[in-house]
């Protein structure tokens, strides 16, 4: 796998034409089954996001808003409906592209973090760029960079298991930077942060924002998701648009509904 | 993913996971040491066997004068004739014209009265010439063998030398046979009674010492048997075609009917040896079929177990960009490292056992390089197979599916 030279161009993930819509969900749909049971976790959501854009997904407990971010992901695949990724039908992608998709364009936070138990934190701050095939030295540089941007520049060889649950959670946000992806999606960042690292962390994702990145932010505090430019709202697999402008007022009674 | 990169993710998933893959490395380990091992004891066990009939004269040929063929035409009667003479002997021992005989004895018998002081005994009186020591399985427990072409050496059975002298020391000691005085050169080691005869009683001299002589007389070339041993039970047949070719040549006959000679082998005891080869040859098949299966079970539990186990870690490497090939690859070298590791170190403990266990257990342990390198290749392939299905499998869920499963 030499693909380093393969451009975030490619897949158009950079926002050099803001006009264009980066994800496009149609009527997506996707249903669980467990055993004879089916749950419908999303039920017909239409979503557009532009390139730069910087939006919030707030919503109660259980109301899709995870099952949305891994398809936006291309983790999960849909049940129904289209999802448009830059232009490309994700579904029309094989597993090579999709894995060098998610390799090069998008970062992923997940909500539970899913780090490797037996890799110390800067090896696991360093996957993404294996499978990007770059080599030894400027793997451990870059990751040794993106762990000192969360602040955790004194815990690079513990593992998982040696270090908080917070910190866990700044190991992963790094992992999803390390790649400098066009397209990051984070489900619930900060969910495990006090105050000041919050503050790091969203810092963090304001400044990506500016290099015109384009983020997806899960929340359940108002604070996070007043930094961004939009709030949609999940609710019971459905998605509704919260006022565009910037009013905490209506963000927090947003939030407020949601719980 | 470069291969570099491959080796240092498997050998740090070994390390990291001490306990688990040295398991799988000791199952490994186990299986090949018990193939290499059954099926070691195995052929040593048929080695053993086959030595043990074939010194009951399973691969020995006896030509004797006379046809057996047809009753009509028995030429001075089946084994009183003197159509066998010291040339066909010559000739049978002939490397060129019997390629598969191992040796050739000659022999011929009269029945006399032997005396020693005041004691006398009659018994058959053997001459012989060629290797008969090697050909009709006998030692000499006491002094040497009697030489080829002597007149005055007599070696003698253990029943005889009791009959004469009361002990089996008797080496140095002199009787006489015929008029004639002979020393007791050496005393043969016990074989025991066959069903009709005492093969301890017996009185061995050279060729010439009975031919010119015990019996003396104008019949000096004659033989009354010769015997020819075979390499092996296999090449019994081979050897009796020879020499009947030969015989036929020399005796100037072209109808195989007409011969006045019969070459036979001890067929109830080559019956025998052939049945339990067969029966050894498919017990050490089974053992060895039955201890890979064994082994080969083990080894795809340990992989599909430890692989089933990491799903999570194949979902989670998808997640982050990892393509289906480097998936395989890394659990392909895992699984080839630990295969390799537990065949070559199973070999060697088989080996190492082979060794040391006949000394133990006094019993001989072939250590087959077929047996060791097929069980390793086996080894190894399942480890492969059982290690890499999984996580195929676990590399086509869906990234999230793989990472969801617990
Ligand atoms: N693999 C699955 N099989 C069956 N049902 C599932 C599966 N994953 C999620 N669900 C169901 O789908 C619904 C949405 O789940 P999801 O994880 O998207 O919620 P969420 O909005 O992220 O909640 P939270 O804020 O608690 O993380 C839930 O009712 C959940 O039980
Ligand atoms: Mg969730």
């Amino acid at each position: 796998m030499n693909a380093t030279s393969v451009a975030a161009a490619d897949y158009g993930l950079v926002a050099d034409e803001p006009d264009q819509a980066v994800i496009r969900l149609s009527d997506a749909r996707k249903t669980y089954r467990t055993g004879s049971m089916e749950f419908e976790a999303l039920r017909g959501v239409d979503l557009q996001i532009q390139r730069g854009e910087y939006v919030a997904i707030i919503g109660p407990s259980g109301s899709g808003k995870s099952t949305l971010m891994n398809i936006l992901g291309c983790l999960d695949v849909l049940s129904d409906g289209d999802y448009r990724l830059a232009g490309h039908n994700v579904a029309d992608l094989d597993s090579v592209e999709l894995a060098k998709l998610r390799n090069e364009e998008i970062g992923f936070v997940f909500q539970q973090f899913h780090l490797l138990a037996d890799l110390s934190a800067v090896r696991n701050v360093e996957l993404p760029l294996i499978y990007r095939g770059l080599g030894k030295r400027e793997r451990r540089e870059r990751a040794l960079r993106a762990l000192e941007r969360v602040g955790l520049a004194d815990k690079t060889a513990n593992r998982p298991g040696e270090l908080s649950g917070g910190q866990q959670q700044r190991v992963a946000v790094a992992r999803a930077l390390v790649g400098d992806p066009a397209l990051i999606l984070a489900d619930e960042p900060t969910g495990n942060l006090d105050s000041t690292s919050t503050r790091d962390v969203l810092a963090l994702l304001d400044s990506l924002q500016q290099q015109g990145r384009t983020i997806v932010l899960i929340t359940h505090e108002p604070d996070v998701a007043q930094r961004a430019q939009r709030v949609v709202q999940m609710r019971d697999g459905e998605l509704e648009e919260l006022s565009s402008p910037r009013s905490h007022a209506a963000i927090r009674s947003g939030i407020e509904v949601a719980r | 993913m470069s291969w570099a990169e491959t080796y240092a993710t498997a050998w740090h998933a070994i390390r990291s996971h001490l306990m688990r893959s040295l398991l799988t490395v000791l199952g490994i380990l186990i299986g090949i040491a018990a193939v290499v091992l059954t099926v070691g004891l195995g052929l040593g066990t048929q080695r053993d066997v086959s030595a043990e009939i074939s010194s009951l004269g399973s691969n020995l040929l006896i030509v004797t004068p006379g046809s057996d063929t047809d009753a009509e035409g028995m030429r001075g009667g089946f084994g009183t004739g003197q159509t066998l003479t010291r040339r066909d002997g010559q000739a049978l021992s002939s490397q060129v014209t019997v390629p598969d005989a191992e040796s050739v004895a000659l022999e011929r018998e009269s029945s006399q009265s032997i005396e020693a002081g005041q004691s006398n005994w009659t018994t058959t009186v053997t001459g012989v010439s060629g290797e008969w020591l090697h050909t009709r399985s006998r030692e000499v427990a006491l002094g040497s063998f009697v030489t080829e072409g002597s007149v005055d050496e007599v070696v003698l059975g253990a029943t005889t030398a009791e009959e004469l002298f009361g002990t089996t020391v008797v080496v140095g000691q002199t009787v006489t046979i015929a008029d004639n005085s002979f020393q007791v050169v050496g005393v043969l080691a016990e074989q025991g009674s066959s069903a009709e005869t005492d093969l301890d009683d017996a009185a061995i001299v050279s060729l010439d010492a009975m031919s010119s002589v015990i019996v003396g007389g104008t019949s000096s070339e004659t033989v009354s048997t010769i015997y020819l041993k075979a390499a092996s039970t296999d090449q019994i047949s081979a050897v009796k075609q020879q020499a009947t070719a030969l015989l036929l040549n020399l005796h100037g006959i072209t109808q195989p009917d007409d011969a006045d000679f019969t070459v036979s082998a001890q067929n109830a005891l080559v019956g025998t040896a052939t049945s339990v080869y067969r029966t050894l040859t498919v017990l050490l098949a089974s053992i060895a079929a039955l201890s890979l299966l064994v082994g080969g079970i083990g080894v795809m539990n340990i992989m599909l177990v430890s692989v089933t186990e990491r799903t999570n870690e194949i979902g989670l490497r998808k997640a982050l960009g990892a393509q289906p090939t480097a998936i395989r690859r890394q659990f392909l070298t895992e699984a080839a490292m630990l295969g390799l590791t537990g065949g070559l170190l199973g070999a060697l403990l088989g080996i190492v056992a082979a060794r040391v266990l006949p000394t133990l257990i006094g019993s001989s342990v072939v250590v087959l390089p077929l047996a060791v390198i097929g069980s390793i290749c086996v080894a190894v392939a399942i480890a492969m197979i059982f290690g890499v299905y999984p996580a195929v499998r676990a590399a086509r869920l869906a990234p999230i599916d793989a990472l969801r499963s617990q």
